[in-house]
């Protein structure tokens, strides 16, 4: 019955996330306002003449001497027509600077998301399998070693080690600049600049999942389905895989949506320090030179995605777990 | 017949700290093809660690320090783990207490099954024997049900599914570990039946571990009962169940409840509580986006006179506790009139309801969750009437007086509640309830996770209690033996309606309704009397 109610369930929630988002434009907009100083003066100020007809003109030009509610109308008209403004200091639509990063950014986070679960779990559940040995006592203190470390430390850590002082790998961009590359090589050259940053991004998320796994896989482990399966005779690597890690990947499931939605935000920290060219600096820039209709146009896209990730996960939950869907 | 499992002189040892030395000690059990061993024994007396150690499934914990264990002719103590792990489930096959639970939640059943063949090498053959094998444990359409997942299924209908994955590869020993103990009355005949009918049809040895000697009656061909580690009487069935030798199975046969009703004095007509026209309905997203609505109680009319133990009887599901709960409006239903002393209950508002609170108050099935972990019993006990504003001091002598009258010692008011064992939980559940000097008490299955033998306390301390302090009680119960024992009037419920309503004689003697006849018809052993049995042994 399960392919019969998917759809209905997909609806609900599609309908669900479109509410939030438009909550979340909304809110933005009146954040975006509350801040000092409107774009007017700031161009003014920035051009040199800031006489008071200067800033009249500019005011009428966007629309800024209209009440605050219809500012909020013509802008949500404008996000439902994915019009997102215009970066007067970029002198580019909003929309076209965020599909220019956007790329960058969802390349950096996705690395770092499959190396965080990836890895994680695999340490997870090596440990749990292990557990009371040398071994998982290796894994829980590397574990939390990763998760006590701030992130920009790491970040500059591995600069000084891996660039710095083995000249390994690059530290700062996404591809070698000056450098003609084509096909492999360079996606060879993308690859090797994305490793500081992923792993810096990555290695906190490691940490939490290998506990988190760690933890879920004793717990299940200790659940009467898998003795059930050890009285049919089911042998211990199969039991591990099918019995206890299918049902202890549940609440990972959970965390990696959560995850997934705070990696955008989280890499504007990572992006700044390795100059990789996505979304989170974008953000940065926009912020030291107020530029506030790129920052609300990331506000957007960031939240945007979370309300994605968050979509797939109940999706994905939905399919791992019967149980979900027949309740919700 | 041919030998098939010999357990000589095993003795397992528990870990240091552990309130006896060894779980099992020095016990000699066999089992022949085609047999039926009960082995009985309160919790704790080490039946399912002999079950366990027979399968190879012992936990690291719990070293075999002594003994053999021969099976179809081979010594399986020492073999190794790989040796073992082929033979459990092809030789010998294991079905457990708790339905709910057994399975695995995220794997379609027929899979389930399916994998105990895989791992048997003969996985080719999973698509022709899964359905032949729920067809066998007489599950409806056995196709469709291969294709769902555990939730689905009641909890009669997993435990057949347990039966099913269990004979997949027809083993030749089954241990069936109080595999009926969490199913309804009704449920536990039918799965009984088909365990014996199964066994007679494959010449299985089953292992039947249980607590009940009703399930004793209605299947064993041989006993072993165990306390404490040991098995203290083994023998044919008739001779343990009619003429027990040792002291322990003597008092655990004599606490089982025998059905009969006593006689009762007649109870005048003092209404306490009426229940007029009640109803309660739950509204539930269905399939296809459709709402299901489900009647959880409607026609279920009643009056509590003072003095009397009114049973409510039913099967899980059938609106007994939904009903109790409505009285003490943890439930709100939508309709009706809940008439305390003639005065409604149902429309007060919250502050309205407080002086009501103290007379009418509740005693909760599960000992272990119904007091705060967290809290001294004596807290637990003196909290209720402290709120209502009794002072501490006199809160404090009423609880002494309380815990002598459960037959605690005044020390416990200074524990906490893991300190004590189930049947001492719930007797401080009692005198948590008392302690507001109720007129009305409700029992929601206070007895059912109680052992035998503690069960049989707690009942005659309630019975006690409420000639002496002239409690009107509702006794909600799922065990018709239990009621008999105790209700002076019992009422039968069913999917949300009270079907019969009578004193217990006649609802035993004469039932009127068929429901109440089938459920009668599925006490376990209730052709079998236990005998007369004078405590002086």
């Amino acid at each position: 019955m399960g392919a019969s109610k998917l759809p209905g369930y997909l609806l609900g929630r599609v309908v669900k996330a479109a509410i939030v988002v438009l909550a979340i434009v909304v809110c933005n907009f009146f954040l975006i306002h509350a801040a000092p100083g409107d774009p007017a003066s700031i161009i003014a100020g920035q051009s040199g003449a800031a006489d008071a007809k200067f800033l009249e003109q500019l005011r009428a030009q966007f629309g800024l001497d209209q009440p605050l509610h219809v500012q909020l109308w013509l802008y949500l008209k404008g996000v439902l027509t994915l019009d997102l403004g215009f970066s007067h200091r970029q002198q580019m639509p909003v929309s076209t600077l965020l599909w220019d990063r956007l790329p960058a950014t969802l390349l950096l986070t996705g690395a770092a998301f499959l190396f965080a679960v990836g890895l994680g779990v695999t340490m997870g559940a090596l440990a749990a399998r292990r557990v009371g040995t040398w071994g998982d006592s290796v894994i829980t203190v590397l574990a939390l070693a990763f998760y006590a470390t701030p992130l920009f430390w790491v970040g500059l850590m591995l600069v000084l080690l891996f660039s710095v002082t083995l000249e390994w790998l690059p530290s700062f961009g996404m591809a070698s600049v000056g450098v003609e590359m084509s096909g492999l090589e360079a996606v060879l050259d993308v690859g090797r600049h994305l490793i500081l940053p992923g792993l810096t991004l990555g290695l906190f998320y490691v940490a939490v999942y290998a506990r988190l796994t760690r933890a879920t896989m004793l717990e299940v482990a200790d659940q009467d389905f898998v003795k059930t399966a050890r009285a049919k005779g089911v042998p211990e690597g199969r039991i591990l895989r099918r019995h206890i890690l299918r049902n202890a990947l549940l609440p990972v499931i959970t965390f990696a949506g959560i995850q997934a939605g705070q990696l955008v935000g989280g890499s504007i920290l990572v992006e700044t320090v390795f100059a990789w060219p996505g979304i989170g600096r974008l953000a940065f820039e926009a912020l030291l030179a107020r530029d506030y209709q790129v920052l609300m146009g990331v506000f957007f896209c960031t939240s945007v995605m979370v309300v994605l990730f968050n979509l797939v996960t109940d999706l994905l939950y939905a399919l791992v777990d019967p149980r979900v869907e027949a309740s919700a | 017949m041919t030998r098939l499992l010999t357990v000589e002189n095993l003795t397992v040892a528990l870990p240091a700290g552990a309130d006896r030395p060894h779980a099992v000690e020095d016990l000699s059990l066999h089992l022949d093809a085609g047999e039926i061993l009960c082995v009985v024994g309160e919790s704790g007396s080490g039946k399912s660690i002999t079950a366990n150690t027979v399968m190879g499934l012992l936990p690291k914990g719990l070293p075999v320090t002594a003994g053999r264990i021969t099976f179809e002719g081979e010594e399986i103590l020492g073999l190794s783990a790989e040796a073992l792990r082929s033979r459990r489930g092809r030789r010998m096959a294991m079905v457990f207490q708790e339905p709910m639970t057994a399975l695995n939640p995220l794997m379609k059943v027929g899979d389930q099954i399916a994998e105990a063949l895989q791992v048997h090498g003969q996985g080719h053959a999973a698509r022709a024997r899964v359905p032949e094998l729920l067809a066998a444990v007489n599950l409806p359409d056995p196709a469709a049900i291969a294709r769902m997942h555990p939730f689905r299924l009641s909890g009669g209908q997993r435990q057949r599914v347990m039966i099913a994955m269990a004979l997949a590869l027809e083993p030749a020993l089954l241990i069936a570990d109080e595999p009926t103990t969490a199913l309804d009355v009704t449920t536990q005949m039918q799965i009984l039946r088909l365990i014996r009918e199964i066994q007679s049809r494959k010449g299985m040895g089953v292992m039947f571990i249980t607590h009940d000697f009703g399930v004793v009656a209605e299947i064993a061909d041989r006993v072993a009962v165990m306390q404490h580690g040991r098995i203290v009487e083994q023998g044919p069935a008739s001779e343990i169940l009619n003429a027990p030798r040792h002291p322990y199975t003597r008092a655990l046969i004599a606490a089982v409840p025998h059905g009969a009703a006593a006689a009762r004095a007649a109870i005048r007509p003092a209404p306490v509580l009426e229940m007029k026209g009640v109803q309660k309905t739950y509204q539930r997203g269905g399939w296809f986006g459709a709402r299901a609505t489900v009647r959880a109680i409607h026609d279920a009319d009643f009056t509590l006179n003072k003095g009397e133990t009114l049973g409510l009887v039913g099967e899980s599901g059938s609106g007994k506790s939904t009903l109790a709960r409505c009285v003490v409006r943890l439930v709100e239903p939508e309709q009706g009139e809940i008439l305390f002393h003639g005065t409604d209950l149902r429309p007060l508002s919250r502050q309205g309801w407080l002086p009501y609170r103290r007379r009418i108050q509740m005693v909760f099935q599960d000992p272990y969750a119904s007091l705060n972990p967290r809290r001294k019993v004596g807290e637990a006990i003196m909290e209720g009437p402290i709120t209502h504003g009794v002072p501490r001091a006199e809160a404090l002598a009423r609880a002494r007086e309380l815990l002598r009258l459960v037959r605690l010692d005044e020390s416990a008011l200074e524990r906490y509640p893991h300190e004590f064992s189930g049947g001492q939980r719930q007797r401080i559940g009692l005198a948590r309830a008392l302690a507001m000097q109720p007129e009305l008490l409700i029992a929601d299955e206070p007895v059912s996770a109680l052992d035998v033998s503690v069960q049989a306390q707690v009942l005659e301390l309630l019975a006690e209690i409420r000639q002496r302090l002239g409690l009107t009680m509702l006794f909600i119960t799922h065990d018709l033996r239990v009621a008999a024992q105790i209700c002076d009037r019992i009422a039968v419920m069913r999917r949300g309606a009270i079907v019969e309503l009578g004193a217990t004689d006649q609802v035993f003697g004469a039932p009127k309704h068929e429901y109440t006849r089938a459920l009668l018809d599925s006490i376990p052993g209730r052709e079998w009397t236990p005998p007369e049995l004078s405590e002086s042994a």
